[in-house]
């Protein structure tokens, strides 16, 4: 523990109790060095031992430390380093069985934007978690394992339940590749008319129902592909305009003038074609509906690669 | 899915191992079997997808048209490929496209052997497309990661890899070459940055 994460947690834990209490940083900052460096407790125990003190002063609850706790509020998606000191709002999605002592609960939270795993210590002494409720967990460290991030609950940790029913993020899955095929069926499409069929007409005729007057939709059936795995993606009207530019007025008049659908699918590959997109929807069957997608157009850092490779 | 047929993943490989890639087979006897273009570091390919300066196209047929291209990579290594009339998008491309100009290129590796007796690697293009630098940046510093983890496999391999092994025998034992390719590559995206940044 150096001396500026003193400071920082200082920092933190004066915003804790500044309406409260009449404290400087270096008050707090003292405390903590004390506990820290001379008597050589643990950080988290030494923090924690801080706040007590303070909270005894301010004559108050471990649960009515409020806001302005100094930790960023952040959603399950965006957990993308260890050992941030985070708050989260979040369901208690799944609860796992422990499978050591020294883990008194394990299993998944979720919000909005997905889930992640959360770890529940023993030795932290804090209250049962229900599957299917809502918390506000302050002061949580999150942590990463061979790529994945988890949470871990601690000592210092205080939990909220929520009245409200937080949403969880449905199974979407976020692909990230080149999109290095746009499939036949793409661009400018006929479907089936008769009801509950949307099927694609061929040659205007339906698999289902023969020859037909079809109702025209914008389609792109496309594969991204990082080189490890390819996903095939779907993507509906509102998502072929989003990554196209065309809407389904523009592209029936450009096959109008044309007269010929096949144009609005060439254009669109030359559009988007060997371009490099982050896609997020459900999958359904061996394809991903795409719900969102985004072009990464944004730098590259090379820096850091480049030094792994000089070194092996 | 057994009966869908699952589609090749896209490579990615710098032109300098590329072209080393003369031996290809095939896993099964089958004759639709896929045809895959053995990367010396290990990785089968039956597709690649490149991005980098298209520096020169030329209609190389005599009866009927049939385009080369030249497409560059970082460390001005340079990827050959050839289009005919079975590959009228990419042919066409070819023939409109003034270089120079940023493409992205999605192919299949294919072999000729020369009257010397050398082992030429191409590129049969599916599609190609014109693509921005900010693509391009980002194609080499992915396929130096991809190349990356294909030597560090190698390097690390205890002979269990099935590619890995196979590369052993039939290309050897160097990989440092290909290494130079990323670290080159890499290099190269430094000096730009630092370039622009002046």
């Amino acid at each position: 523990m150096t001396q500026s994460d003193l400071r920082t947690q200082a920092t933190e834990i004066h915003e804790q109790f500044t309406d409260q209490l009449d404290l400087t940083v270096e008050d707090v900052e003292e405390r903590l060095d004390t506990l820290v460096n001379e008597y050589k407790v643990p950080t988290d125990e030494a923090r924690r031992s801080v706040v007590n003190t303070y909270l005894d002063e301010a004559g108050m609850d471990r649960d009515q430390l409020g806001g302005g706790g100094g930790n960023e509020q952040v959603q399950a998606a965006d957990v993308d380093a260890p050992e941030e000191w985070v708050d989260i709002r979040a369901k208690v999605v799944e609860l796992w069985d422990p499978r050591a002592d020294a883990v008194a609960q394990v299993g998944l939270l979720g919000d909005e934007t997905g889930t992640i795993k959360f770890t529940k210590w023993s030795k932290s002494d804090l209250p049962e978690l229900e599957e299917g409720k809502s918390y506000s967990l302050r002061n949580v460290v999150t942590d990463e394992y061979q790529g994945r991030f988890s949470v871990k609950l601690n000592r210092t940790t205080t939990i909220e339940e929520l009245d409200e029913d937080i949403e969880v993020g449905d199974d979407s899955v976020e692909v990230e590749g080149a999109l290095v095929d746009i499939q036949s069926g793409s661009g400018l499409i006929k479907r089936c008319p008769e009801e509950d069929c949307t099927r694609v007409l061929q040659n205007g005729r339906c698999s289902e129902h023969g020859e037909v007057e079809g109702e025209f939709d914008l389609r792109i059936k496309g594969v991204l592909d990082d080189g490890e795995d390819v996903t095939e993606v779907i993507f509906d009207e509102a998502a072929t305009e989003e990554l196209t530019g065309i809407t389904l007025e523009e592209a029936k008049e450009m096959a109008m003038d044309a007269l010929d659908t096949t144009v609005v699918a060439d254009e669109m590959r030359a559009d988007i074609l060997g371009r490099y997109y982050t896609v997020t929807g459900p999958t359904f069957g061996r394809y991903v509906l795409a719900d969102e997608q985004e072009r990464l157009t944004g730098s590259v850092d090379a820096d850091e690669l480049l030094i792994k490779a000089r070194s092996i | 899915m057994a009966s869908t047929p699952t589609r090749e993943v896209a490579r990615r490989v710098f032109a300098r191992e590329f072209n080393d890639a003369g031996y290809t087979f095939k896993e099964s006897d089958d004759d639709r079997a896929p045809v895959y273009a053995l990367l010396p570091t290990g990785e089968r390919a039956n597709r690649v997808f490149l991005v980098g300066t298209l520096t020169e196209t030329e209609d190389v047929g005599e009866d009927s048209e049939y385009w080369q291209g030249r497409v560059v990579d970082p460390n001005g290594d340079t990827f050959f490929m050839y289009a005919g009339q079975y590959q009228p998008d990419a042919a066409s491309m070819l023939r409109e496209l003034e270089p120079p100009a940023y493409v992205a290129v999605v192919g299949k590796p294919r072999t000729y052997e020369t009257d010397e007796g050398d082992m030429n690697v191409s590129i049969r293009p599916e599609s190609i497309s014109e693509v921005d630098e900010a693509t391009r940046d980002r194609w080499v510093v992915e396929t130096a990661e991809r190349t990356l983890e294909r030597i560090r496999r190698f390097t690390d391999a205890d002979g269990t890899h099935e590619y890995v092994t196979m590369a052993r025998e039939e290309y050897g034992e160097d990989v440092e070459p290909y290494r130079h390719s990323v670290v080159g590559a890499l290099e190269s995206m430094a000096d730009a940055a630092e370039a622009s940044a002046d």
